[in-house]
């Protein structure tokens, strides 16, 4: 388990590594001379010279690689072009708000999807199970925006119960600031929890139709007792892998629902630097998100092995 | 009181042309302490019959008759009551160990699991008796072997688990469907070995299905051939081996290449192949493959002819092999 | 068991469903090459935020144009990302796939983790980067939703080939003497071509969904071409005041996703009956 481990870890530092390399070179190599970027064309040879020395672009590339490397385990990424304050302070402050959504939308999603495709397993073929399996194809349909720009519709502009956009700050109380999360997270988590639930649908089935099951029966298990123990902890192993992937949908997905409801995360964050170009926050944030998503495979990973320990004996 | 007392036993499978009836007009007795093989090729309806008894039969099958298990009708049971004797006083063996067995548990706690149900016994106490069973049915340090994964083990251990997985509670009924099909030939003469010491041991009857006429033969008292959902001929083994007294019998002692094939003779194939349930020829089912069939076999399905008070084949020409 | 006269076409209601609404989507988007109802460049802010009537179906937007004219010249710009998304991930994705099964060794390990790697950039976040070096457009955004679908097909491709190559017909070609090339082209290509198509579809759609996100971020199609993200975006400013506006784009965008994606579905029960007996 823990040489395991280790190579797990190996290889997320491998792939850690390429991914911030492969976001350098896009950003800082390939555009030529990321200041004329930044400033413009029409942009006055001292300007340029002098953001080239702050940015530090008088140095060989490689070097500036490293450094960059090295901000992320300092914490020193640097001050941000518009906001003149440092970026790591920035996408802290932003982090306060893209972070509890992601999470309470995964959470939100688990907690639907789980029991919805256990429910459409227990009734195979039958009405409960097709509506599943339509509010399945509902969700790959539905863009989260346009299902946030309807909640907002309903709920904020009919209804008035609750905030059509923006945050009141943490420093406020978790309650008004909680509020303002409701909507994007149910926006964000819906879509993924339909289709979620129709890969647990199908895993549990998978599951269900093994022979440990029927040995299980035959031992005078109940059918739902087999389901609590035999089936669920199997049927887990596919589920996770498609969790790990949406994670990734789903940090994508924030980036757009916080311009959907004007929240000041870390996607609003994102967008306002690209129009401003400031590239220094734009690949910070890219690296941080690129990285979030490969940290979550490797934790998936580590999850296949505690779920099955047939991983964790063999090399892998 | 005859342990295990099947009748008229028919099984259904439902599909998309209607129902399939997989099992027809089964009937046959298992004493207590006694072994019955079911012998069949594949397809024959001798797993379905297994399954029926337990009551496990695949979703939306039915079955009509009836499996009287000490005077208890099975087929009327409800689920509940077949809960409380399954891995209790009927157990079953699968045919793959490999399987079989759930990869994400200790194969201590599988074993335990039956007896914390049944036998009310805690986590601790059923792991010491697993221990004592998985050391019973040949598994060497079997107290550290509780704790392994079932990936860790071979097949024939597998099945050894599986087996004393099935013995947990002592059951007075052990069906093994094909259990030694899926292992290696030395592996096999193990498993068969330790099954005829356990029935001893443990005084509970075992119906055996097999394709294998060599383990059958080695194990059972009494033997029944199955072909195309129907009993094609029943009696004690040594008679039924010695006598062949159903055409399909002599067929499938005839594809046999070993020592039980008798000798100058040459290896036969039964020629074509086993019809399916919906397409079953009128009278005999046997007859488009049988060497004897004769215009009577084409119309009229074969009563049952008796060879001796107890032994008897459903033919009109039953008789011993040339 | 017989299958019936025909084809037996009522055994396949999302194969119809699906290929009906494709149909009409792709009907839609071909008309409005010659003609809409009204032009899309056409502003006349007199009839302004217009609710539904029988001059204007759907109603006029904060311009005065026809939301029907727009739709239709928007279903336009999402079958040509599509397609041109798709095609970039198939004909890269295919190849990476077919050489990885064909070499194996090194470059299949090397084209695997190339593919995992890739999956740690959600398109949104390839388009972030290119549009904040390159602006944005539409073509940025195709190309960023292009790149996330090569991993996708070289991976299916690499496993369908995989066993197309293990099967006794190409040990016999290859006992023929036919070249390593050849036998891609003319044996595991047409063996894994049902499987591709069948993906495509389904990458079709979700190409359709990741170019309305990008449009409604302003980082794909540029004003004035018309798009259905584009219209959501510019449909939520006047939101309380024109609601209907904020529904019809999404509509459009949800309805043609469901329904390639029904195709898609249908096209692998018909490839694959097995497979729809297992999840049905």
């Amino acid at each position: 388990m823990i040489q395991f481990c280790l190579r797990r870890l190996a290889t997320l530092c491998v792939t850690l590594i390429a991914a911030s390399a492969v976001v350098f070179v896009v950003m800082e190599v390939l555009p030529g001379d990321p200041a004329v970027v930044m400033l413009g064309t029409e942009a006055q040879p001292e300007t340029l010279a002098a953001l080239r020395k702050q940015l530090g672009l008088d140095r060989p590339a490689p070097e500036r690689y490293v450094t960059w490397l090295a901000g992320f385990v300092t914490g020193d990424l640097g001050l941000s072009q518009t906001y003149r304050v440092p970026v790591s302070e920035l996408i802290a402050d932003r982090l306060a708000i893209t972070g509890p959504l992601a999470l309470a939308a995964i959470v939100l999603s688990t907690a639907i999807a789980l029991p919805l495709g256990l429910f459409a397993a227990a009734r195979h073929r039958r009405l409960g199970d097709a509506g599943v399996m339509a509010f399945g194809q509902l969700g790959l349909a539905v863009p989260n925006f346009w299902f946030g720009l309807l909640l907002v519709l309903v709920f904020s502009i009919s209804l008035g119960w609750l905030p059509a956009g923006g945050f009141p700050g943490w420093q406020g109380g978790i309650g008004p600031a909680m509020r303002a999360l409701i909507l994007p997270a149910v926006a964000l988590a819906l879509p993924q929890a339909a289709i979620l639930a129709r890969v647990a649908r199908s895993a549990i089935l998978d599951a269900m139709a093994e022979d440990y099951v029927r040995t299980a029966r035959a031992k005078g298990l109940t059918r739902r007792a087999a389901l609590w123990r035999h089936v669920l902890r199997n049927a887990m192993i596919p589920i996770v892998t498609i969790m790990g992937l949406q994670f990734s949908f789903l940090l994508a997905g924030a980036i757009i629902i916080e311009n959907v409801f004007y929240l000041p995360g870390l996607g609003r964050l994102v967008f306002q630097a690209i129009s401003q170009r400031d590239l220094i926050v734009v690949k910070d944030i890219v690296v941080l998100l690129a990285g979030t998503v490969v940290f979550i495979n490797f934790v998936v990973d580590l999850l296949y092995a505690v779920l099955d320990p047939r991983l964790r004996s063999f090399r892998t | 009181m005859t342990l295990l007392a099947v009748e008229g036993l028919t099984i259904s499978l439902p599909t998309p042309g209607g129902p399939l009836r997989v099992v027809r007009d089964a009937s046959f007795a298992l004493e207590r302490r006694q072994t019955l093989g079911i012998v069949g090729e594949s397809g024959s309806g001798k797993s379905m019959t297994a399954l029926a008894i337990i009551g496990l039969l695949p979703a939306g099958a039915t079955a009509a008759g009836r499996v009287m298990l000490d005077g208890e009708d099975l087929l009327m049971a409800s689920e509940e009551r077949l809960c409380a004797l399954r891995g209790n006083r009927i157990a079953m063996i699968f045919q793959e160990p490999m399987t079989s067995l759930n990869p994400v548990h200790r194969v201590g706690d599988q074993v335990a699991e039956g007896l914390i149900l049944h036998r009310g016994l805690d986590r601790a106490a059923a792991l010491a008796e697993a221990a004592r069973l998985l050391d019973r049915v040949g598994i060497a340090q079997a107290g550290a072997r509780l704790r392994a994964y079932p990936h860790e083990l071979s097949g024939g251990q597998r099945q050894r688990v599986m087996i004393a997985l099935a013995l947990a509670c002592r059951p007075d009924l052990l069906i093994a469907d094909e259990p030694t099909s899926a292992l290696d030939v030395t592996v096999q003469a193990q498993i068969i070995e330790l099954l005829r010491g356990l029935i001893d041991d443990f005084g509970m009857a075992l119906l055996l299905i097999s394709h294998d006429l060599a383990v059958v033969g080695e194990i059972a008292d009494r033997v029944m051939v199955m072909y195309a959902g129907a009993v094609a001929e029943e009696g004690p083994t040594a008679a039924l081996y010695a006598v062949r007294a159903h055409p399909y019998t002599q067929g499938l002692f005839g594809a046999l290449p070993d020592r039980l094939a008798r000798k100058g003779r040459r290896l036969a194939a039964i020629p074509g192949t086993v019809p399916l349930a919906n397409e079953l020829p009128p009278g005999c089912p046997f007859h488009g493959r049988c060497p004897k069939a004769a215009p009577i076999c084409r119309e009229t399905p074969p009563p049952w002819a008796s060879h001796a008070a107890d032994h008897r084949a459903r033919c009109y020409f039953p008789g011993a092999a040339r | 068991m017989s299958l019936g006269p025909g084809f037996g076409w009522h055994r396949y209601p999302a194969l119809i469903a699906g290929a009906a609404v494709t149909l009409v989507l792709v009907t839609l988007a071909a008309v409005s090459l010659a003609w809409t109802p009204y032009p899309v460049t056409e502003l006349v802010i007199a009839r302004r935020l217009q609710g539904p009537s029988a001059a204007h179906w759907l109603g006029t937007d904060q311009f005065g144009r026809d939301v029907l004219s727009m739709l239709m010249a928007g279903s336009r710009n999402s079958i040509a990302v599509g397609f041109v998304a798709v095609g970039i991930g198939l004909t890269l994705g295919v190849a990476l796939g077919m050489l990885a099964a064909a070499r194996r060794g090194l470059i299949d390990e090397a084209v695997m983790r190339l593919g995992d790697f890739t999956f740690a950039f959600p398109a949104v976040l390839s388009a972030i980067m290119i549009t904040a070096i390159a602006g944005p457009g539409a073509i940025n955004a195709i190309i960023a939703i292009g790149i996330f679908n090569i991993p996708v097909f070289a991976r299916l491709a690499r496993g369908a080939a995989l066993q197309v190559w293990s099967r006794d017909f190409i040990l016999a070609a290859r006992a023929a003497g036919k070249s390593t090339f050849r036998i891609t082209l003319e044996h595991v290509l047409p063996n894994v071509a049902g499987l591709l198509v069948v993906q495509a579809t389904i990458q079709f759609a979700l190409a359709i969904l990741a170019e309305a996100s990008l449009a409604y971020l302003g980082l794909g199609t540029q004003p004035p071409n018309p798009s259905w993200g584009k219209m959501l975006n510019e449909a939520q400013t006047f939101m309380s005041r024109a609601p209907l506006l904020a529904v019809f784009p999404g509509l459009a965008i949800a309805v043609a996703v469901l329904g390639i994606n029904l195709l898609g579905d249908g096209l692998r029960d018909l490839i694959d009956p097995k497979l729809r007996r297992a999840r049905a």
